[in-house]
């Protein structure tokens, strides 16, 4: 690994996005950078700045709302950049996903690299999967996935798109 | 005690120039490394390694370039440099007005790029640096004065060679500098415009929401070179001894970690109370003292 890509691994700063739903995933988030696990003995740290921050944790089921503003969240994170979905939500809508409001999973709004399943994830499941992540800061991963689906719930041939009709964030 | 070495074996100013600005940084990154490692033993964690600032800065620097506008990279330029003035200066046994004036504007150059974007957290992040500005800056200028009491001069290779330690005259000053040491460090209790290093957030990152990237990482370097600064600035109250200059900059060094651990954020009007009451008093009780 060169150098400028350890330093990448060894200084992962990370961005919590709750998009709003039981706040139980976001919890066990908090959970994770507790004293308990001490992420920062890793380098992870907390900056809440999407600026600053080279991965970000989603979690929660991703209504239309939250979404542009998910959206808006990424494009303001300078490259390079990875994102981990956390909990079933997050994942495919959860048990919320065939609700008229939901985009199903976060990857139909943005590109995601790490899926972390659980209701709610673990810590250790959190950390496992913010591990992965590193290797889309290293340059080793592929390809993030964007999953294709019905234009109007979120991405057209890899380009973001509106995600609720008659709104926009530009 | 450099300004000592360079009056009496003539060593010339440019190689203290260079050695202060290439040594400055590698200090400073390792005394932030140090202070995170203590701060995370002190509240019983592991902690990163002591080099884990080097990582940061390196991934910052080869982050993507994304700017608000083109009037805030200057003020980084201007924050950058005006610190690297300032300590050079003070390293060369300059005026020490003339140091406290670069330095002060050096923070104002922060502040006027974090009021140049219209993000609301950026401007309050400006306004409570303004406020932290106004706490320390008369302290630091009643320590001028009481040093320039203490040896009749302003010029720090005058003052390093002017016999006793200024912390004889000056203890009461150098409590008052302890004090203002954490306002600036942006420490807590004070770190009110942002919270540098640490998992603590303040209306999102305060004054460094609207820098990212590399421009951050200039940030960054100019914080170490403002560590070394105020350290060295701690280490002048005993500078008749390079060992009592460490001593003292290491006696600073470790309240600023202890005080950041053991206490919670204030508001600015405590702050402003606490630093002009506190602060200003035992400065102006010790200068009272010396003039009588």
């Amino acid at each position: 690994m060169g150098f400028i890509s350890t330093a990448r691994v060894k200084s992962p700063w990370i961005m919590h996005f709750e998009t709003g739903s039981c706040n139980g995933c976001a919890i066990e988030v908090f959970a994770a950078l507790t004293p308990v696990y001490d992420l920062e003995r890793f380098g992870i740290l907390n900056t809440g700045n999407p600026k600053h921050a080279d991965i970000m944790l989603v979690t929660g089921c991703v209504s239309f709302r939250a979404g542009r503003v998910l959206r808006n969240l990424y494009h303001q994170m300078p490259g390079p950049k990875a994102v981990v979905a956390i909990g079933v939500c997050a994942l495919t809508g959860g048990i919320f996903h065939d609700c008229y409001n939901l985009a199903p999973g976060v990857d139909k709004v943005i590109p995601v690299d790490v899926y972390v399943p659980g209701c709610a994830a673990r810590p250790e499941a959190i950390i496992a999967g913010t591990v992965m992540a590193l290797d889309r800061l290293a340059g080793k991963a592929g390809p993030p996935n964007i999953a294709p689906g019905e234009p109007r719930r979120g991405l057209e041939e890899g380009r973001v798109v509106e995600i609720a009709p008659g709104n926009s964030d530009k | 005690m450099i300004g000592r070495t360079i009056a009496t074996y003539g060593i010339s100013p440019l190689w203290v120039t260079l050695a202060t600005v290439v040594a400055a940084p590698a200090i400073g990154g390792l005394l932030t490394g140090i202070d995170r490692k203590l701060t995370a033993r002190l509240q019983n964690r592991v902690g990163p390694p002591i080099w884990q600032p080097f990582h940061d800065l390196v991934k910052l620097w080869s982050k993507e370039r994304i700017t608000v506008n083109q009037v805030q990279l200057l003020y980084v330029y201007a924050h950058l440099f005006l610190m690297i003035a300032s300590l050079v200066g003070l390293m060369l046994g300059q005026d020490l007005l003339m140091i406290f004036f670069i330095f002060a504007f050096s923070s104002v150059s922060l502040i006027l790029g974090g009021f140049s974007v219209r993000s609301p957290y950026s401007r309050i992040g400006s306004q409570r640096e303004i406020m932290q500005l106004m706490a320390y800056e008369p302290v630091l200028v009643l320590m001028a004065i009481g040093i320039y009491l203490a040896t009749g001069s302003f010029f720090v290779h005058e003052i390093i060679t002017s016999g006793n330690p200024l912390l004889y005259s000056l203890p009461l000053v150098f409590a008052a500098y302890a004090v203002i040491l954490v306002v600036k460090l942006r420490k807590s209790p004070f770190d009110l415009s942002t919270a540098v290093h640490h998992v603590h957030q303040e209306v999102v990152k305060g004054l460094l929401t609207e820098y990212s990237g590399p421009y951050l990482g200039l940030i960054e370097l100019a914080n170490w070179y403002e560590l070394v600064f105020l350290l060295a600035l701690g280490g002048l109250f005993w500078a008749t001894s390079l060992w009592g200059a460490l001593l003292a900059a290491a006696v600073l060094f470790l309240f600023q970690v202890v005080v950041d651990t053991v206490s919670a954020r204030v508001t600015w009007a405590w702050m402003l109370k606490f630093v002009w009451t506190v602060g200003l008093g035992l400065a102006a009780i010790n200068i009272v003292w010396l003039y009588m």
